[in-house]
């Protein structure tokens, strides 16, 4: 057991995704790397944990980016290069479809794009040039270094279609996957999730978020990474204006060459007393509430539901009129009783992915926008639960107009809020996809302080994989490699 | 190393990064980027192994310099003319 204290190559804060792929590339060429996560499990965002006995997912709803073994150019392809992993590691099992629902139209989509076409030119004749013209900017759109990170999507897309019921259909998803802009979502990562959606895909890693993850640690340890849990940072030290370091929760100083922080930009600057340089658009307002329901059956084997809008379905996204609001509850008109808009919302299933040991129990998962200030309040746990246990009715009421009802057959519930959020990421208001201004080069105004992970700009767990290895290989590889 | 070793070494490395890129038919004259699937996050990787395995140090300025196997072997070789060829590292 290595119990160095220094001094290190890299210091990186955070064992999520992103914190363990920098940590990887890093390793991989002989850095001397020290992770430091706070929680005691690994994963961030993407963690797991054990609640009655079963294993569950954090925010884990699909693997986007799905890509066959050896497609060429596109980010799962690159990743696994990055990491050194084979494809089979991840065993991937793809969606059965998933579905767009709004009360007039319904669209579907699957791996294969000719799904989503055919389904276009079933629901929009009068769209279809215009959204081959849509697909061809984004196909043709440099979107890991975009010449306009400012660009908002919803423009481009008005451009192309000139049916606003389209527009807000193709808006929700992305939205919901990668959005921290109350009502748009910046045209790049729009770009690069119609990509992952639609000409990618996706899919599941057998047995959830667990084994991929145990992967990525096995990984970094093999190459000499060291990894500390239950172990919090305080302060970034900072001599010159330069990162020397972190001071830990329990006092320990720890010196490092650079600091690599998932923690995201408005956290990171509050870790180098720098909390006055934070802008209004460097703090994250969009959370969401989650709703897991495990059944005693796979939601296909509900009776009288398999001919149910949505059976099926590995993710529904719906919205109950033909407008879509994207906005922090509270933000978007006047107060509500509710503290979670179950006007929209996301439904996903991991039973309706290719597994090569079928799930026997089923469980949905139900996603709604929600008022993180809302559930920071709360400072009795009894009225905390109450609350959390209401509004998980009111979107499981609302979601059932969309998809399949689990509750007759539930056998377990779990329900989280933004304050949840934050306690597994230590973003502030369980801000999901973080910040609305991104840090594309990772910089910070402390040299040697560099972002990864959502603030830096790249989502989901494929996305958030490439921000640790980009940023390790630009800052930590890159301009060292002929020192 | 000799010139054919050299080449040798940067295939394994190449292998080693890109394990499903089929190298036997590659034209050494040929840049490798046309013939097979290699990014800049690649071109990187081989600079890193080279020096991780070799203690070769490509500056960023002569990445250029390893676009084709003549061309790798051309740079290279002067530089790796003491060392010993370690494959299947």
């Amino acid at each position: 057991m290595s119990q160095s204290d220094g001094p290190f190559d890299a210091i990186v804060i955070g064992a999520g995704m992103s914190g363990l792929a920098a940590g990887i590339r890093l390793a991989m060429y002989d850095r001397r790397v020290l992770i430091l996560e706070r929680h005691y499990l690994w994963g961030g965002l993407n963690s797991f944990y054990k609640r009655r006995g079963r294993l569950h997912d954090v925010g884990l709803h699909a693997l986007t980016n799905f890509a066959p073994k050896g497609r060429r150019g596109v980010p799962l392809t690159k990743l696994l290069r990055q990491l050194r992993l084979r494809h089979a590691d991840l065993a991937l099992g793809e969606q059965s479809f998933s579905e767009i629902a709004f009360p007039t139209e319904r669209l579907r989509f699957s791996n294969e794009f000719e799904l989503l076409m055919s389904e276009i030119e079933r629901a929009f004749p009068g769209q279809v040039d215009g959204f081959r013209a849509l697909t061809a900017e984004v196909m043709g759109y440099d979107s890991f270094s975009p010449p306009d990170p400012a660009q908002l999507a919803r423009p481009v897309l008005e451009r192309h279609l000139s049916e606003p019921l389209l527009v807000e259909m193709l808006m929700l998803p992305m939205c919901y996957y990668g959005s921290a802009i109350p009502g748009d979502i910046a045209w790049y990562q729009f770009a690069i999730l119609f990509k992952s959606f639609f000409d990618e895909g996706f899919a599941r890693p057998a047995g959830g978020i667990r084994p991929l993850l145990d992967l990525l640690v096995k990984r970094y340890r093999e190459l000499g990474g060291e990894l500390r849990m239950k172990t919090g940072v305080a302060e970034i030290l900072e001599e010159g204006g330069r990162a020397v370091g972190v001071r830990t929760d329990s006092g320990e100083e720890l010196r490092a060459g650079q600091v690599y922080s998932s923690a995201g930009y408005a956290p990171t600057l509050g870790l180098c007393g720098r909390g006055d340089e934070v802008e209004p658009d460097d703090r994250g307002r969009l959370s969401f509430n989650e709703t897991v329901i495990v059944t005693d059956r796979p939601p296909l084997e509900y009776p009288g539901q398999a001919d149910a809008p949505g059976a099926g379905a590995a993710i529904v996204f719906f919205n109950d009129s033909d407008t879509f609001h994207y906005r922090p509850p509270t933000e978007d008109g006047p107060p509500r009783t509710w503290p979670i808009d179950t006007r929209s919302g996301v439904i996903c299933s991991p039973n309706h992915y290719a597994a090569a040991d079928p799930l026997t129990e089923g469980v949905m998962r139900f996603t709604a926008l929600s008022d993180p200030s809302f559930w920071d309040a709360f400072d009795d746990e009894a009225a905390y639960a109450a609350a959390k246990r209401a509004s998980s009715e009111a979107l499981l009421d609302s979601a059932a107009r969309f998809a399949p009802d689990p509750r007759p057959f539930e056998v377990d519930r779990d329900a989280f809020t933004p304050r949840t959020i934050t306690h597994f990421t230590g973003h502030p208001l369980g801000a999901v996809y973080g910040a609305p201004n991104k840090r594309l080069d990772g910089r910070t105004p402390v040299e040697e302080l560099f972002l990864i992970g959502t603030d830096q700009g790249l989502l989901g767990v494929v996305g958030a994989m490439l921000s640790g290895i980009s940023m390790a290989n630009r800052h930590g590889l890159m301009s060292q490699a002929s020192s | 190393m000799t010139r054919d070793e050299v080449i040798l070494a940067i295939k394994d490395i190449i292998t080693t990064i890109a394990p499903d890129e089929e190298l036997d038919g590659l034209n050494p004259a040929e840049r490798l980027r046309d013939q097979i699937e290699l990014d800049s996050m690649d071109f990187l990787d081989i600079v890193m192994e080279l020096r991780k395995r070799y203690g070769v140090q490509v500056p960023e300025e002569d990445y250029k310099e390893l676009a084709s196997l003549d061309s790798c072997a051309e740079y290279l070789g002067p530089k790796m003319a003491d060392i010993e060829l370690k494959v299947g590292a």
